[in-house]
């Protein structure tokens, strides 16, 4: 099993896509001479040419929408999104038409489309290039939202997203682009719309997806120190989102917590809690409590990112506090 | 509402008088000319798709105001001449891409009238299985890709059909209509920079019926002759008398073949007035009665009917004929429309997904996320 970083992952995985079906192309703003932003597209355009791998003009509503045509037409098109801030020039094309056509018009035509685009703050990018807000499109039903977490999970997301008939959100992380990880060779295919416990254990439900769910490995690591056994869940659909898994989890453990790169308020970390509550009320022995950003536009100066982002130490904290809570820790 | 009915449609009256043309009555030929090398025929059925257009709208008003049809609903009333113009300009295979005001369009191609009105009804046998409306129209046999009530959003689509027809090196074309408000929109601009960048077979027809609901085309566009807008794209633009449906018909037949011949986007703005308001419930209070007068004056029924008496191609026989034949045509369409099924609530989930997911959400506004009674999860 080879290791490579998520960014390898994604690449190998769009080439490989490239290769299998004619009808996939690549569409996006530099991705082509430039090779994209963050250099997902290395090598692609010569590889493939223009015809495959389109650059754009800065034009995210036009390029967008073009592929959703595209999309209805039979093409399966790839569009990469420099950062997911900018799909927001793109909203009305995502929400309005590529959720929309295939219900709209009564099931008649598919819209066989994957957005590639990362979030994640942590890079002093300011407050309007390092948002995350994959929830605006977790909230709407006709959209598939994915969000991978190591660079198997990439690939086999990637992978589901491009054969699957329709729009599928591939929520990338900057923070990740050069994490590490083994990617099995059996190019596995993920089931869109299923979560996954990626560490087992009896006393504390952690709950993430995407960068947050390396932070909550790490601080179950440090729990396992002393014993006390974190169960990590990893959203991986944020649309659809698998509530059973989590619940059966919580229902076990007792307890959970919600690790979010997101804002808090009305944020993915409180739909989880409310499905938690009505669907695990009895077993519950502590409030959820949830881990998120803080509410200001993320600021640019190093020691203020620091103090807004989540990290180790916060999850920690919070665990701790939950664990305590329950009185099953020492008191 | 009155339904006071529009010049052109009763058998009686005579052709109004047109301030246009001479009025001195030439002798009529006996034999039938074509006109401008249309033979009579399709003349006349030019002529009977016009008719039909404008008794299936008034049809669709009246049904609107009896609570028969929810929603909005945007009638073509006044445009007939551009949508048949239109819409007989364009090969079967080709593709069209629309605005919510669209059921002349889908007439056009070819749709049953009845299917047309039966989503008017919101029934399963319509068009779009009443999962559209008026203003979402979808066919893919007809190639009508969908009528579209964001303004402007189906500007992008239309260019990413053409991408796919150009990707493929097939020798269709697509049509992208849209009204003169939309020339303002963001959309917009960045579509024809896209079919011009990426020389992409597409038209796009801008329907000036110089308002955007209320608003006039000299009140929102800086730069009023709406077809010289292509230009800033490198991109050819023509204006034609959207009430004249040979003209529309030229143009856009010759646009089509540039899309086709040399994988260029035109833009065509074809101009007309608008006969009521901007929906079956304006009143359209913001235009004055001269302006109501002059509007009534550009409809293109009476002044394709006269010109097609010039040249011996209609008399009052034909057109009785031809307006029975549509008024019955219409009638049929509304009761197949009355008569077809609501859709069952148990296919409220049929169309979330084209690729079935796992955990996709099937609850009702009143359903537990889990089951209340045995708490296993579901
Ligand atoms: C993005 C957007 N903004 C506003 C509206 C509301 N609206 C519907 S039709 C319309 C006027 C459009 O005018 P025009 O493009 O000239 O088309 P027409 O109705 O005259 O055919 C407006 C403002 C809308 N549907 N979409
Ligand atoms: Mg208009």
């Amino acid at each position: 099993m080879p290791v490579m970083t998520y960014r390898q992952a994604l690449r190998e995985t769009l080439r490989e896509e490239l290769q299998r079906d004619p009808d996939v192309l690549l569409i996006g703003e530099e991705i082509g001479a430039f090779e994209g932003s963050y250099k997902i597209t290395e090598g692609l355009l010569k590889e493939f040419g223009p015809r495959r791998v389109r650059d754009t003009p800065i034009a995210e509503e036009g390029f967008v929408g073009a592929a959703i045509g595209a999309a209805m037409l039979g093409l399966r098109p790839i569009v990469e999104i420099m950062t997911i801030n900018f799909s927001l020039l793109a909203l009305d094309q995502i929400v309005n038409h590529a959720a929309k056509i295939y219900g709209m018009f009564g099931g008649q035509t598919s819209v066989p489309l994957v957005i590639r685009t990362p979030g994640g703050g942590g890079q002093q990018l300011g407050a309007t290039h390092s948002q995350n807000i994959e929830l605006y499109y977790s909230f709407v039903p006709g959209l598939k939202v994915l969000a991978p977490s190591t660079p198997a999970e990439a690939a086999a997301m990637l992978r589901a997203a491009v054969r699957d008939d329709d729009p599928v959100l591939l929520l990338e992380n900057l923070g990740l682009y050069n994490s590490r990880g083994q990617v099995p060779d059996t190019a596995e295919v993920a089931e869109i719309g299923r979560a996954a416990v990626v560490r087992p254990g009896r006393d504390l439900t952690l709950i993430g997806y995407s960068r947050m769910v390396s932070v909550a490995l790490q601080v179950a690591e440090r729990f396992a120190e002393s014993g006390v056994e974190i169960e990590v869940v990893d959203l991986r659909s944020l649309r659809p989102l698998d509530r059973a898994t989590l619940v059966e989890s919580v229902r076990r453990t007792g307890c959970a917590v919600v690790a979010e790169d997101d804002w808090l308020t009305y944020g993915i970390g409180a739909e989880i809690a409310a499905t938690i509550q009505e669907g695990a009320f009895d077993h519950l022995d502590a409030p959820v409590r949830r881990v998120a950003m803080a509410e200001v536009p993320l600021p640019y100066a190093k020691p203020l990112e620091l103090a807004a982002l989540p990290n180790v130490t916060d999850l920690a904290t919070v665990v701790e506090q939950t664990l305590r809570a329950t009185r099953r820790v020492g008191a | 509402m009155a339904e006071s009915p529009v010049p052109g449609t009763t058998a009686e009256a005579e052709p109004g008088p047109i301030p246009d043309l001479p009025r001195k009555r030439r002798p009529r030929s006996r034999k039938p000319k074509a006109i401008d090398g249309t033979e009579p025929e399709q003349l006349l059925e030019y002529l009977r798709l016009m008719l039909l257009i404008r008794r299936f709208e008034e049809r669709a008003a009246q049904a609107y105001t009896q609570a028969r049809i929810g929603g909005y609903c945007h009638l073509n009333l006044g445009e007939e001449a551009t949508v048949v113009g239109v819409t007989q300009a364009m090969e079967p295979t080709d593709y069209l891409f629309t605005n919510y005001r669209e059921h002349g369009y889908a007439l056009g191609r070819g749709i049953d009238p009845g299917r047309a009105m039966a989503e008017l009804y919101g029934r399963t046998t319509g068009v779009s299985k009443g999962w559209g409306g008026s203003m979402h129209m979808f066919d893919a046999q007809a190639r009508l890709m969908g009528g579209y009530g964001i303004v402007g959003g189906q500007l992008p689509l239309a260019v990413g059909a053409a991408l796919a027809v150009s990707y493929r090196g097939s020798a269709e074309a697509v049509v992208c209509h849209m009204g003169d408000g939309t020339t303002n929109i963001g959309a917009f601009h960045e579509s024809l920079n896209l079919a011009s960048l990426w020389d992409l077979p597409v038209v796009f027809v801008v329907v000036n019926n110089q308002l955007g609901m209320g608003t006039s085309v000299e009140q929102s566009c800086a730069e009023p002759e709406l077809h010289r807008r292509a230009a800033a794209y490198r991109m050819a633009g023509v204006r034609v008398d959207g009430t004249d449906v040979l003209a529309v018909r030229d143009a856009v037949r010759e646009a089509l073949c540039v899309a086709r011949r040399e994988q260029r986007p035109t833009l065509v703005e074809a101009v007309s007035s608008r006969l009521r308001g901007h929906s079956v419930v304006d009143p359209a209070r913001y235009r004055t009665p001269q302006e109501a007068d002059a509007a009534q004056r550009e409809d293109p029924l009476p002044r394709f009917q006269h010109r097609l008496r010039e040249a011996g191609v209609l008399d009052d026989r034909t057109l009785a004929d031809l307006q029975s034949a549509v008024a019955a045509e219409v009638t049929r369409a509304a009761a197949f429309a009355e008569e077809s099924p609501h859709p069952q609530v148990a296919s409220l989930f049929d169309h979330t997904y084209a690729t079935a997911v796992a955990n996709e959400s099937r609850r009702l506004p009143a359903d537990a996320l889990f089951d209340v009674e045995a708490p296993a999860c579901q």
